[in-house]
C-alpha cells in the first residue's frame, strides 16, 4: 500500500452544511480543502427539493433547493476547494486518517481537520413499531420525494401520510398536484411540528385535513398496501380503544423524524449527545475527538437550511484554523 | 415441460433446496417447483436462524437424529456454498433451582442423541463465556452457531441450479393425479404472474410444501397430518448492539412449549433478534405474518429487561414467520418430522418440518435420497460443482489489502449503493443477476444485504430501483418487492419526457 496522501481540510458530505463549510474554510485562508460526495453531483438533499422557501433569511429571496444550492456550487467554483463525487468515506480514525471509497479504487488519507456534513437520515418504520403486514406501498417520505422527484416514479395513487413534519407536508402536497388523492395527514401529537407555512400552503390550501392526536395503529395488506387502521390518542399518546377507524389507501408515507447521520462519527469514537443524536461539540464546533468538526443536520435536525448554512460556515472555519496550527 | 422427469420437488424451502442440491449429484432430470418468485420466502427467511445443537429433542426421533447429524454437516457447506457461519456456542440457563430438572433432562437428551462437547457450567464459568450472566447453572453446547437462513436457501438452490436442477418460480401447485399404469405423476399449477395453468410429468413427487405441505398430500389422498401454523414474531436490533452477545442464550424449556421461549439471537451480520412469540393464528391464512400489537410490546418490553442500553432507534425491524407444526393447540409441544415415501408409490412426503428444519435440512435431503434411491437408480453424475464462486460473507468485511486489489479489477467494488451496511455496486449486481433469474427488491435484499440497515432502504431503495431501470431496463411498473402482488409503484409521475421510463 502506498502512504497515505495528506488534506489539510476534508469535508464529507456535499449537502448544504458541507458546501458552506468547504467554502468557509477556504475563505478563512485554507489552500488545501477537499470536499467529498457520495453522489455523483453536489447539493445533497436539495436537489430534490423541487418546492421553494429556501433562502428567505439569507437571500431575503425564495429559492428551490436546486437553486439554493446552486448559489453555494457557483460561489465554490471560485475558490480552490477540490472536489470527489461518487465518492463515499468508509471510516475515519481518531487520528483523522480517512478510508475513502469510489469505482475502480480505495484510498487512506490523512487530514489535518475534518469537517463532518454528513446530513440526516429519515426514522423507518421499523422505529415506529406500527403492528401489522408488511406490504409495499410504505415509504419514508423523502424516499418518496426521490422517486417523484429525481427518478419520475409514482408511489401510488392514494395516499395517507403519517407525521406531520415537513417533508411529509411537502410530500402531501406534491402527490396531490401529480394526481394522487391525499386522504389526510395524521399526526400522533396535539400539534403539528411542521412549519404554519408549509400547513396553510401543502394543507389547507388543497383541502387536505391534518388529524392531530391521531396515529396509525395497523397497517392492512398482505401484498400491497390495502388501507391503514387509525386511532385518536389519549394524554400518553395511546391508542383510545373504539376510535379505530379504517382508511383504505394503497400508499402510506411517513413523516415522523430525523436521526442525525452519525457512524462515522462513532467509529472515530467521537461522543455522541443521546437528546439531540448528533456529537457534542464546543464553541468552535469540534467534537470530542480534536481535530474533527461537526455541523448541519448531523449534529442536530435544523429547521431551516439557512440555518445550517451559517453554522456550517462557522464549523468550516474553525476547522480551517485548527488545521493551520 | 414435455420431458418426464425423474423428481419434481413441491416447494423451495430450505428442505426443498437441500433435497435439490443432494439429488444434483446423481443423474436425475430434477425440478423444482415453487409459488413465490424466489426460493425460501416462507419459513425459511422467518426464524432465528440458529444451528441447534440437539439437546432439545427427544432421543430415537428423527427430528434428533437429522439434527445432529445436519448440524455436523454444516461447516462443509459453509466452506463449499460460502454462507457465513459462526459457531458461537450456547447456553441453556436455569435461573432458579426449579429450572434445574428441566436442564438436566436436557443434558441427558443431549448426551442420549450425541450431542458433542457438552457441558454443566456453574455462574462464574457461565461468565467466562458471557460477562454478567445471571442464571445459577448452565448448559453448554459448543456446536450451536448462527447462519443466515435465507443466505443457506439461496446458496442451496443456485448450487443447485448450476448443477442443472430446473426451478419454476412463480408456479403454485394446484393438482397431481398419478397414472398407476405409466407410474407417472402429472402436476398442475398456475403461473402466478399470467394466471396460466401448465402441467409437469414426473416420476417421482417430492412434498416438502412447508406450511402447505398437508394440502397436497390430501390432493393424493392422503389426508392425515394437518399442518398448524403457529406465528413467532421477531425484533430486529441496530447493529450498534454487535458483539454484545457472546453465544447464543436460552431459558430451560417447558414441557409443552411450542417454542423455546423469548429470547435474544445474534445473527451473523451482527443484529440481535428479540422473539420468537408463539401463538396459533386461525387456519384461513397459514402466510399471515403480521405483527400484532400486544406481542410487541411484550417484545420490547423483553428486550428492554435483556438488554437495558436499548433506545427506541436500536429497534429497526419487526417480522415474523409461522412454524407449521402437527400438534394442534390444545397440545402444544413438538410432533415429530414426517418424512417417508406414502402408500402412493413414489410420492415422498415431508410433513412438520418445524425447527430444527434448518439445522436438519442437509441430513434431511440426504434421508431422502435413500428414499429416492430405493425407486430409482443413482448414479453419480461425473460433474458435480459442489463449490459456489465467490467468498464467505460481505465484500466490506473482507481485509482492507483484499478489497483494494478486488476494486482494481471490478471498479464497481467501490461504489456503495446501500450506505449502511456498505454493500457495493458489484453485490447489487451479482444479486440481480442471480441463476435463479428471481429479481424482486426481496431477492435483492436476501442477496446482497441491501436494505437491511437501519435506514431500511431510505437511502439505497431509489439507487437500486435506478440500475435495474438504466441498466435492465426495468419500467416501474416491473418493479416487485415480493411477489407479482406487491408491485413497487404504479408507474411514471409524467409520460412523454426525456425521463420516461
Amino acid at each position: 500500500m502506498t502512504k497515505p496522501a495528506g488534506r489539510e481540510t476534508v469535508i464529507i458530505g456535499g449537502g448544504p452544511a458541507g458546501l458552506a463549510a468547504a467554502i468557509a474554510a477556504s475563505e478563512a485562508g485554507c489552500r488545501d480543502v477537499l470536499l467529498i460526495e457520495r453522489d455523483v453531483r453536489l447539493g445533497g438533499i436539495l436537489n430534490q427539493c423541487i418546492h421553494d422557501g429556501f433562502g428567505l433569511h439569507r437571500f431575503g429571496e425564495a429559492l428551490s433547493g436546486p437553486e439554493y444550492a446552486a448559489r453555494f456550487i457557483e460561489r465554490l467554483r471560485e475558490t480552490t476547494v477540490g472536489v470527489m463525487t461518487g465518492t463515499i468515506a468508509l471510516n475515519i480514525s481518531d487520528q483523522r486518517r480517512l478510508l475513502l471509497s469510489r469505482s475502480g479504487e480505495m484510498i487512506e488519507m490523512d487530514a489535518g481537520a475534518v469537517v463532518l456534513a454528513t446530513g440526516c437520515r429519515e426514522r423507518p418504520r421499523g422505529a415506529l413499531g406500527i403492528p401489522g403486514h408488511r406490504p409495499s406501498g410504505v415509504y419514508t417520505a423523502g424516499a418518496a420525494q426521490n422517486f417523484v422527484n429525481m427518478e419520475n416514479i409514482m408511489p401510488g395513487k392514494r395516499v395517507v401520510i403519517l407525521g406531520s413534519g415537513d417533508i411529509g407536508l411537502i410530500m402531501a402536497r406534491r402527490m396531490t398536484l401529480e394526481g394522487a388523492r391525499v386522504e389526510a395527514v395524521y399526526e400522533l401529537l396535539p400539534y403539528s411540528g411542521g412549519l404554519p407555512r408549509n400547513i396553510r400552503q401543502c394543507l389547507f390550501d388543497y383541502g387536505i385535513p391534518l388529524r392531530l392526536g391521531t396515529t396509525v395503529v395497523e397497517i392492512v395488506g398482505m401484498d400491497r398496501l390495502e388501507g391503514v387502521r387509525t386511532a385518536k390518542v389519549d394524554e400518553n399518546l395511546k391508542p383510545i380503544p373504539g376510535t379505530e377507524r379504517f382508511v383504505p389507501c394503497d400508499t402510506l408515507l411517513l413523516s415522523v423524524g430525523l436521526i442525525p447521520e452519525n457512524e462515522l462519527a462513532r467509529e472515530a469514537g467521537v461522543e455522541i449527545n443521546p437528546t439531540t443524536g448528533g456529537p457534542n461539540v464546543d464553541d468552535r464546533y469540534m467534537t470530542s475527538v480534536p481535530g474533527i468538526f461537526s455541523c448541519g443536520n448531523a449534529l442536530h435536525v435544523h429547521d431551516l437550511v439557512d440555518w445550517v448554512s451559517d453554522e456550517a460556515e462557522r464549523a468550516g472555519r474553525a476547522a480551517a484554523l485548527y488545521a493551520a496550527s | 415441460m414435455d420431458e418426464i422427469y425423474d423428481v419434481i420437488i413441491v416447494g423451495a424451502g430450505v428442505v426443498g433446496c437441500a433435497i435439490a442440491r443432494e439429488l444434483a449429484r446423481y443423474e436425475l432430470k430434477t425440478g423444482v417447483l415453487e409459488k413465490e418468485p424466489d426460493v425460501g420466502l416462507g419459513t425459511s427467511c422467518r426464524n432465528s436462524g440458529v444451528i441447534h445443537s440437539g439437546i432439545n429433542y427427544k432421543p430415537g426421533t428423527a427430528r434428533a437424529r437429522l439434527d445432529v447429524m445436519g448440524n455436523a454437516m454444516m461447516d462443509e457447506l459453509r466452506a463449499q456454498l460460502k454462507v457465513p457461519l459462526k459457531r458461537i456456542g450456547k447456553l441453556t440457563v436455569a435461573l432458579t433451582k426449579d429450572d434445574i430438572p428441566g436442564l438436566r433432562k436436557q443434558h441427558e437428551q443431549g448426551v442420549a442423541n450425541g450431542v458433542p462437547g457438552m457441558e454443566m457450567l456453574d455462574n462464574e464459568a457461565m461468565r467466562r463465556i458471557q460477562p454478567g450472566i445471571e442464571g445459577i447453572l448452565g448448559l453448554w453446547t459448543p456446536s450451536s452457531g448462527i447462519i443466515s437462513p435465507y443466505g443457506l436457501t439461496i446458496a442451496l438452490a443456485e448450487n443447485a441450479r448450476a448443477n442443472g436442477v430446473d426451478f419454476r418460480l412463480n408456479h403454485k401447485v394446484t393438482g397431481a393425479a398419478r397414472n398407476d399404469e405409466k407410474n407417472i405423476f402429472t402436476v398442475s399449477a398456475t403461473d402466478t404472474r399470467t394466471g396460466g395453468s401448465m402441467t409437469v410429468r414426473t416420476r417421482i413427487l417430492i412434498n416438502s410444501g412447508g406450511l402447505h405441505s398437508d394440502e397436497l398430500s390430501r390432493v393424493m389422498g392422503i389426508d392425515d397430518g394437518v399442518i398448524w401454523a403457529c406465528r413467532g414474531e421477531y425484533y430486529v436490533l441496530d447493529k450498534r448492539l454487535d458483539g454484545t452477545l457472546k453465544t447464543l442464550i436460552y431459558p430451560v424449556p417447558g414441557p409443552n412449549d411450542p417454542g423455546l421461549g423469548i429470547h435474544l439471537t445474534p445473527t451473523v451480520d451482527g443484529n440481535i433478534l428479540i422473539g420468537p412469540s408463539a401463538a396459533y393464528i386461525p387456519d384461513e391464512d397459514r402466510e399471515d405474518y403480521r405483527a400484532t400489537a400486544h406481542v410487541m410490546e411484550d417484545l420490547r418490553r423483553e428486550g428492554l429487561r435483556l438488554l437495558p442500553e436499548l433506545t427506541t432507534s436500536d429497534f429497526i425491524r419487526n417480522f415474523s414467520g409461522n412454524r407449521p407444526k402437527q400438534t394442534p393447540p390444545e397440545v402444544g409441544g413438538y410432533a415429530d418430522f414426517t418424512i417417508e415415501e406414502t402408500k402412493i408409490p413414489g410420492f415422498i412426503r415431508l410433513q412438520g418440518i418445524e425447527s430444527p428444519g434448518l439445522t436438519s435440512s442437509p441430513a434431511i435431503a440426504i434421508e431422502v435420497r435413500n428414499i429416492v434411491g430405493r425407486l430409482a437408480e443413482l448414479k453419480k453424475r461425473a460433474r458435480f460443482e459442489e463449490n459456489r464462486p465467490g467468498f464467505v460473507g460481505r465484500f466490506s468485511a473482507l481485509p482492507r489489502e483484499q478489497r483494494m486489489d478486488m476494486i482494481k479489477d471490478e471498479p464497481e467494488y467501490g461504489e456503495i449503493i446501500c450506505r449502511c451496511e456498505q454493500i457495493t455496486k458489484k453485490e447489487i449486481r451479482d444479486a440481480i443477476e442471480n441463476p435463479l433469474g428471481s429479481r424482486t427488491m426481496m431477492s435483492v435484499k436476501y442477496r446482497a444485504r441491501a436494505m437491511m440497515g437501519r435506514c431500511q432502504g431510505g437511502f439505497c431503495a431509489p439507487r437500486i430501483v435506478r440500475i435495474l431501470r438504466d441498466e435492465y431496463g426495468y419500467k416501474p411498473n416491473d418493479c416487485m418487492m415480493r411477489s407479482w402482488r406487491s408491485p413497487m409503484f404504479t408507474g411514471n409521475v409524467r409520460t412523454g419526457g426525456d425521463n420516461e421510463s
